[in-house]
């Protein structure tokens, strides 16, 4: 029989904090800029220049380690990880190996194995590097120093997962979780989270791990699952054919599905790590833990739980609106706005999600305001508009933001409430129409429909369906 | 010498300093570093069970800065000393 | 009467009362450059042109009443290694041969703000790494007493200057003797300020823990008001230390009634030179006759202060030089295959040998295996040097020595077996590990000639009790004579 074998896993992910500014100079790290005008003396590795440590990335590292169960580091430092490459512009990565900030946590995650938690051996704070673009027609590479120095911080698993639905599941709740805490937008296709894979197999029941190698380049969830499957055949095919793991790095090409070891004889893994002496220790005292603690945002299952209490929404809507931190957000927001979360989920579960779907967007992608929402709601209350015209009005506002009120008004599309008007529509369509009155008279129910719509057209849309139907019956 | 510098050793930390020794200079360095650390070694007779490693002599803690944005587009000053640019980028061999 | 003896003080107070002008003073500084410089090489890089343009620019404000501090107009030289936005800063090495900063080191801004006139950059061993000045790429600095030696180092440029009259006063940087040996060789008052002090924002790093930027000046007076201008609390610097009490120029009086003065017999024992001690003895003797309370004491652990010393900052060196690498700025070989092939030759072709050995023990020391037996074994043992500075400074107000177990060697002595030269280090080291202020006041001359320096250490942020001690010392030597 063949041996039965179990795959061990084990995550590093990196995390792109939301400050504003870098880890260690006052440049900004918003996306996008051109090449290297996000750059200072400091964060491109300039003699002389120094590094001084932004406040925030503390917070929010201290929150991360909070809400995932971690033992804080009151006392912790800054080390240097050295080796040479041209996105490190100082040939170090300032970095925390000795005295991370966040230790011994976990998180809980649920797969359709059951419960689970999923233990966190550290988190550290640290700086992104610079991006390498590589230059085909002068066959070179060429450096962008806007991302270095960027603040990042690394969760560190224990090798608690057995499955690519576990690593999933762990990141899902990872990425809610700091999602939550506003500490991170983390996008894995925007590179704001990533994770590196670690990953070994063992024959089951058997008590030692097996070797590991770590798998990097991994863009998305499907990359993930597919690198991890890949994974783990190629281990169990090389110790069934007699041969051993190599303890090694391998970049997954996802396309390819494939990985290959990122071997070099002159890259020698000693990282030669030594406090840096260009920066001061962290002291955390009770007092700012405190302030973490106490300003916290409420996290997911808490927001859960409350929708449920608060609006009596259906376990489905509320899973879908809080799956975003955006999405509940703007719930949230226009709830507070026009007191109607019933409507407000409506136009979240439907509409907002119809077109996010069709135009290939995330939630944190949404665009308009709750205000506006919540004036559109209004609008349709009011039966200023007819259901019709306000989704009209509400993928020109998913779009572009607009005013739905100055809208509606500039284009003309308020429901004619005019009985004398709607009346002299209804008779003219009863008139142009003799064989749907025929029908109708005759038992054909359905035939109203018909006239309803014939009467919608006359009027450009603008007439409250309810009232046609009402008018065309008294007449007929 | 107690310290006896092999090959292996200068070839090993010269991949991590990124220096490349001629011959010359290799025994050179195996040689100095050799007596560099027998001298070293001194420290060994210090007994140091419980002593705290000290980074820093003060015990300055908690330097911050705000989380402001005050740098500009530096981009010009940056480049001004690289030794290959193209495209307001850095010019490097190849990497991959 | 000669501008040139003038100190930076003198000199500034007759630029204010009209005698002299700040273009008059470079003038001379730069007719003395020209007469000395070919014989001396304390300069790397000299801007003529600018020099007198910001000498012109400075006196219309002193004139207009906008710099009135103690050093405006006065000519100035700086260390190669600390940054100067637009001129040339190499730290004597090729591989920063091309390398012209965008920015000026703190330090620097200071001066300027003060009215210092900025000459040119001094020599110095190859990114500080030395003690003679001759392991710099652009060839040795000679001592102005005495050409066939060296001027010490690594501040060796700066001293020189400072004693040939090629500037009024100097900036040097000190990370384990290189402001105070040199200037104790070249016969000139150099000053190690306590760590964090002055800024460290654009001094090029070679130990990052134990570097401090300090003046290199012709008397103690002028080394308390370049102290108190360079002085600052920089947010851009995290290990600078806000102080309250910089107003150094204070502790300018000649008094040292009671205080206490400890000899530490260890450091008078072998390897020093009788000449020396006795130089230094007969200072201690002054300032007890004047009523200081001087006796002997055992500081211990002095011996292990070089190698704890070597191993953190060879370590630090090794990690803080990583950035010389060909692709931002400086020195990039021209022929290389590929990226690594491209570092490797560009760094084994742009540091010199001694820059390399340092590179290579501080690499050995913090690879794997080796961090704790030799990086962490030599931050404990900076521990227990501090805790005895501690100890001592528990009885004493200052603690006075020699500066260095010789007066100047000859050229090229101590190339050939740089454990030697290491050694030279013995009596300033231990003031960087521990962080403490020390002060280096000349005290005599051996048979040659040779300058003597004395050196006194105070605690940490005691560097008033240093100025008054050496004040007081300077006052009962007299003139010292110069090598102008």
């Amino acid at each position: 029989m063949a041996k039965q074998y179990e795959t061990v896993i084990g995550l590093e992910v990196h995390v792109e904090l939301a400050t504003k500014t870098k880890i260690f100079c006052g440049c900004s790290t918003e996306f996008g800029g051109a090449p290297n005008t996000h750059t200072c003396p400091v964060c491109t590795g300039m003699p002389g220049s120094l590094p001084v440590l932004n406040r925030q990335v503390v917070n929010y590292a201290i929150a991360v380690g909070l809400a995932t169960n971690c033992e804080i580091t009151q006392y912790c430092k800054f080390d240097r990880k050295n080796y040479f490459y041209p996105d490190n512009p100082q040939n170090y990565q300032i970095s925390q190996l000795y005295l991370p900030i966040c230790r011994n946590g976990h998180v809980d995650i649920e797969t359709a194995d059951g419960r689970k938690s999923v233990g966190i051996h550290e988190i550290h704070m640290e700086e992104d590097a610079g991006k390498l673009i590589h230059d085909e027609w002068e066959d070179c590479s060429l450096v962008d120093y806007n991302r270095s120095g960027v603040p990042l911080i690394e969760i560190v698993s224990e090798p608690d997962m057995r499955s690519a639905e576990e690593v999933t599941a762990y990141l899902e709740k990872l990425r809610m979780t700091i999602q939550y805490l506003g500490a991170s937008d983390c996008k894995l296709n925007e590179g704001s989270m990533r994770a590196d894979v670690n990953l070994s197999v063992r024959e089951i029941g058997a008590e030692e791990f097996g070797t590991r190698t770590e798998m990097k380049n991994l863009n998305s969830f499907k990359a993930i699952t597919r690198a991890i499957e890949n994974e783990r055949e190629r281990q169990i095919d090389l110790l069934e054919s007699g041969q051993q793991v190599e303890q090694e790095t391998r970049r997954w090409d996802d396309a390819g599905e494939y990985s290959y070891a990122m071997r070099s004889k002159e890259d020698a893994q000693d990282y030669r790590y030594f406090p840096d002496p260009d920066l001061v220790p962290v002291y955390i005292s009770d007092e700012w833990l405190e302030e973490i603690r106490s300003s916290r945002p409420e996290l997911r299952e808490e927001k859960m739980e409350r929708y449920k209490r608060e609006f009596d929404l259906p376990d489905y809507d509320i899973g879908i609106i809080t799956g975003s931190k955006r999405m509940a957000d703007l719930f949230e927001e226009t709830v507070a706005i026009c007191s109607q979360p019933k409507k407000v989920s409506n136009w979240i579960m439907g509409e907002t999600l119809r077109l996010l779907k069709e135009r290939n967007m995330d939630a944190g992608d949404i665009r308009f305001s709750p205000e506006n929402l919540a004036k559109l709601i209004g609008l349709v209350e009011s039966k200023a508009v007819n259901s019709t015209v306000a989704k009209e009005v509400f993928e020109v506002m998913f779009d572009e933001d607009i005013d739905p009120e100055a809208y509606v008004e500039e284009k003309g599309l308020k429901t004619v409430n005019d009985e004398a008007a709607l009346r002299s529509a209804v008779e003219a369509v009863i008139d142009a129409n003799p064989q749907s009155v025929e029908d109708y008279r005759g038992g054909r129910e359905k035939a109203i429909g018909f006239l309803v719509g014939q009467t919608m057209k006359a009027m450009k849309g603008k007439a409250d369906p309810g009232m046609i139907n009402r008018i065309l019956k008294e007449l007929l | 010498m107690a310290n006896v510098i092999t090959d292996e050793t200068i070839d090993y930390v010269g991949i991590l300093a990124k220096l490349e020794l001629s011959e010359e200079e290799k025994e050179q360095a195996k040689k100095d570093m050799g007596s560099m650390l027998d001298y070293i070694d001194k420290l060994g007779e210090l007994e140091t069970t419980g002593i705290e490693p000290m980074s820093h002599v003060f015990p300055v803690q908690n330097v911050f800065r705000e989380d402001v944005v005050t740098n500009g587009d530096e981009s010009a000053k940056i480049l001004k000393n690289a030794p290959g640019e193209k495209d307001n980028m850095f010019m490097v061999p190849k990497t991959v | 009467m000669d501008l040139l003896a003038y100190s930076a003080v003198e000199l500034s107070a007759a630029i204010k009362e009209g005698k002299t002008t700040a273009v008059e003073a470079m003038e001379a500084v730069l007719a003395k450059i020209d007469e000395k410089e070919s014989g001396i090489h304390a300069y790397v890089t000299i801007d003529r042109e600018a020099a007198l343009e910001s000498a012109a620019r400075v006196q219309k404000k002193i004139e207009a009443g906008e710099l009135t501090g103690p050093l405006a107009g006065v000519p100035v030289a700086i260390k190669d290694n600390m940054c100067t936005e637009g001129m040339l800063t190499t730290c004597s090495s090729k591989i920063l041969g091309n390398f012209i900063p965008t920015f000026s080191a703190e330090a620097v801004l200071n001066l300027e703000k003060a009215g210092a006139v900025l000459i040119g950059k001094t020599n110095m061993d190859e990114f500080a790494m030395g003690s003679t000045t001759e392991t710099s790429a652009y060839g040795e600095t000679k001592n102005p007493w005495n050409l066939e030696h060296v001027p010490g180092g690594s501040s060796g440029g700066s001293a020189a200057a400072v004693a040939a009259g090629e500037c009024f006063f100097a900036l040097g940087s000190d990370t384990g003797g290189s402001i105070r040996q040199p200037a104790s060789f070249c016969g000139v008052v150099g000053l190690k300020p306590t760590y964090g002090t002055v800024s460290r924002y654009g001094l090029i790093a070679y130990g990052s823990s134990l570097d401090q930027i300090g003046p290199l000046t012709k008397n103690v007076s002028d080394c308390a008001a370049v102290l108190e201008a360079i002085a600052s609390h920089d947010s851009k610097d995290s290990t600078s230390v806000e102080r309250d009490d910089t107003d150094f120029t204070s502790a300018l009086s000649a008094d040292v009634t009671g205080m206490k003065i400890g000899i530490p017999r260890d450091y008078f024992g072998e390897g020093l030179d009788a000449r020396v001690k006795e130089a230094v003895l007969a200072a201690a003797k002054a300032l007890e006759e004047k009523g200081a309370v001087v006796e002997e004491f055992d500081l211990s652990l002095v011996e292990y202060a070089i190698p704890a010393y070597y191993t953190i900052a060879a370590a630090e060196a090794s990690s803080n030089l990583e950035r010389f690498d060909g692709v931002k700025y400086g020195y990039r070989t021209p022929e290389y295959e590929g990226l690594h092939n491209m570092y490797k030759k560009t760094r084994s072709e742009g540091f010199g040998a001694e820059v390399k050995r340092r590179i290579m023990l501080g690499s050995f020391v913090l690879s794997s295996g080796y961090y704790d037996a030799y990086y962490l074994k030599a931050l404990k043992v900076k521990a227990m040097i501090k805790k005895a500075f501690d100890d001592a400074f528990v009885k004493y107000d200052c603690i006075l020595g020699p500066v260095a177990p010789t007066t100047a060697l000859r050229l090229g002595e101590s190339l050939s077996d740089p454990l030697k030269m290491y050694l030279g280090d013995i009596y300033t080291i231990s003031v960087n590990l521990a962080g403490l202020p020390g002060i280096s006041v000349p005290c005599g001359r051996d048979a040659k000639g040779l300058p003597i320096g004395l050196q006194l250490i105070a605690d940490s942020f005691r560097e008033k009790t240093l100025i008054r001690a050496a004040y007081t010392y300077e006052q009962l030597r007299g003139e010292f004579g110069t090598a102008i």
